[in-house]
């Protein structure tokens, strides 16, 4: 197993770049993370949620006429689309309550971006009755009312983030700002393998279910691995946890795929990892997108969970040793793949999902036949058919 | 000796505390600090804490969110702050603290930034999200510039990070009075006295206590037991409401000047 150091390192990547107020709460979950991990009761728990709740395992489904299009190639989709809620992110929110739990915590807040993480979250409070609120950038409130309408209903309180750029990053600063206020009885259910250790090494852990599964699947399915792992990167919780039981298959090759909004030199996008460079933000050290002065710059993506100007400090990590590449595609090559995908598989993945069956379009054609890639589908499109709407100039 | 220490043995001797003030960088202009400067040094600021603006302070409240917002729709650089501290060094002997969040200064180099500070006449170092588990790097270029590094205690502190900051530290120690982000509050928090001697005996550098002071009697009531007491955010509210306005550095003076009379035991 791969782990960080001590401290919370991936190499130079990672850490805990945080004020003093919160160090206390850090090494006290750290400490209760360490004892649970590996406790028999508590994983017996998180299984059974992950089974009876959440629907695991998820499908790893091959698409033959996706495929087809795509080149000669075989292309398995890992469904995560079809989890409770819609996506990867009750994975982690699951294991996270579970231990808040323990922690006797009595109060759950997270940030969110799309509404993927704030809806999960607060399902998963809504399931154990726990009081939450939830941190989103008025911009994206905005841009995903469904999503805050289906928090409301889940009882949580969904504070709408007016600073900054009004989306993820902004929430993320106010979430951190509660956290500060109200750490004695507060858990901060972070999102993404972002944050302060030991967030990014225990939120990969709660994510890397989607790897065993698809390799394990594969391997029924196909006698062998697989050749190209693909993933968006936002944050980075759904493609660590898809890389990641692959990581020491030294033939298996990985992508990430980050946002390039309008194209990384026309204007504003979400790639820090291509065209950002290393610094600290939100408590740990990773790219970042900034200007010259070490002022973060606005991010910009199609879909909202990409919007995100950091990178987990694992993937910094992975594209310094060269063990994963990551790539950008853009706002239009993420949405035509969205229409490629639902119209040759019937199945409408998220625009952040899309990303990535972007890159696969780009790149099957150019493979060796027979190549079997697996793309992890890590949500659904419904909260994104508002958006893609208004792009086809059409009022629902 | 650097001057933050030299400073809080001259109080010690005059029987005050220090008054730690504190100005954002750049809010509303680089021109109005560099009056501000002045005005805090002529109206008692025995310290002043510099603000380095950024676009994402996660431990504060919006007081100082707001000044960051202001002072950054100006270009920003790490340039142009050390400049102005090099230039009022010429006129106040005030020591000058530079706070901030760690991107901006890891971008400019640490020891780049050092050196540049040092040579300016900037006295230390007080870097928001930096605990000391990742503080060596900076702390030793800092100690290699002869520039103390400040570093921040909370009531959640345990006795074991107490002895961590104690061993790190250098000038004083920050006591956030408060669990929570700064700003200007009415009332003190409860059990500042048990928690700044528990810090005390750890250490014998001075405790400055911050967060939430806005009020010459919130100073009063601290003074048995702190060694200075650091006002910002209530500072900057009179910042935000006078910007523009012809009475500004006067209200800035004035109200600095009524924080520092109450620092002095009668």
């Amino acid at each position: 197993m791969l782990n960080p150091d001590r401290m919370g390192h991936f190499g130079e990547y990672g850490g805990r770049y945080v004020s003093e107020t919160l160090m206390p709460a850090l090494i006290e979950l750290e400490k209760a993370y360490e004892k649970y991990r590996c406790d028999a009761g508590f994983l017996n728990e998180l299984n059974l949620y992950l089974k009876e709740y959440v629907g695991r395992e998820s499908p790893l489904y091959y698409a033959k006429r996706f495929s087809e299009k795509a080149g000669k190639v075989k292309v398995y989709l890992k469904r995560e689309d079809l989890n409770h809620t819609g996506a990867h992110k009750i994975n982690n929110t699951v294991g996270q309550i579970l231990l808040a739990r323990r922690m006797g915590k009595t109060r759950i807040i997270a940030e969110t971006g799309a509404g993927q993480h704030g809806v999960a979250t607060a399902t998963v409070a809504a399931h154990f009755g726990m009081e939450c609120e939830i941190y989103m950038g008025a911009e994206d409130v905005k841009r995903q009312s469904v999503n805050v309408f289906k928090m409301k209903l889940l009882g949580a309180q969904v504070n709408s983030v007016v600073s900054g750029t009004n989306t993820l990053k902004d929430a993320m600063n106010e979430a951190m700002r509660d956290w500060i206020t109200n750490v004695r009885n507060t858990f901060y259910i972070i999102g993404s393998v972002a944050g302060p250790h030991p967030y990014p090494m225990m939120v990969r852990d709660f994510q890397k279910i989607i790897g065993e599964e698809a390799r394990q699947q594969i391997l029924e399915k196909e006698g062998r691995l697989p050749d190209l792992l693909v993933a968006c990167v936002g944050g980075g919780s759904n493609a660590i946890g898809l890389f990641y039981p692959f990581i020491n298959d030294a033939s298996v090759k990985i992508v990430g795929v980050e946002a390039a909004g309008i194209g990384l030199n026309a204007g504003p996008h979400s790639a820090s990892l291509v065209a950002g460079r290393p610094g600290i933000l939100h408590g740990t050290k990773s790219y970042l997108l900034q200007d010259n002065h070490g002022q973060i710059a606005p991010a910009h993506s199609i879909a909202p969970g990409l919007d995100y100007p950091g990178v987990g400090p694992e993937h910094s990590y992975l594209k310094e040793t060269g063990r994963a590449t990551y790539v950008a595609v853009t706002d239009q090559e993420a949405l035509d793949a969205f229409r490629e995908l639902t119209l040759s598989e019937g199945i409408i993945p998220a625009l952040e999902s899309a990303h990535a069956v972007a890159y696969v379009m780009k790149t099957a054609p150019a493979m060796k036949e027979g190549s079997i890639i697996i793309i992890n589908v890590s949500g659904r499109g419904d909260k994104d058919i508002q958006i893609v709407a208004e792009r086809m100039g059409i009022k629902l | 000796m650097t001057r933050i220490s030299d400073t809080f043995k001259k109080l010690k001797a005059k029987g005050e505390k220090a008054l730690i003030a504190y100005i954002t960088a750049g809010d509303p202009d680089m021109q109005t600090t560099e009056d501000f400067l002045h005005c805090l040094a002529a109206q008692g600021a025995d310290i002043i804490e510099l603000g380095v603006p950024f676009s994402d302070p996660m431990a504060d409240g919006i007081t100082i969110q707001h000044a960051f917002e202001r002072a950054l729709k100006h270009p920003f650089s790490m340039e142009h702050i050390i400049s102005l501290v090099r230039k009022v060094r010429k006129r106040i002997d005030t020591p000058i603290i530079l706070f901030g969040y760690y991107n901006p200064f890891y971008q400019y180099g640490l020891k780049k930034l050092c050196t540049d500070a040092q040579e300016a006449g900037v006295d230390g170092l007080l870097v928001v999200d930096l605990p000391p588990e990742e503080a060596q790097s900076l702390k030793q270029e800092a100690s290699a510039c002869g520039l103390d590094l400040i570093f921040l205690l909370a009531p959640t502190s345990t006795e074991d990070r107490i002895k961590r900051v104690a061993q790190m530290a250098s000038g004083f120690i920050y006591y956030v009075s408060v669990t929570g982000v700064t700003g200007a509050r009415d009332s003190l928090a409860d059990m500042i006295d048990k928690n700044v001697s528990a810090i005390k005996s750890h250490t014998d550098l001075p405790i400055g206590v911050g967060f939430g002071i806005s009020r010459p009697e919130h100073i009063r009531a601290m003074l048995p037991f702190v060694d200075a007491v650091i006002v910002g955010s209530a500072i900057i509210k009179i910042v935000e409401e006078h910007a523009g306005k012809p009475d500004l550095l006067e209200s800035v003076g004035g109200f600095v000047k009524s924080l520092k009379e109450a620092t002095i035991t009668k």
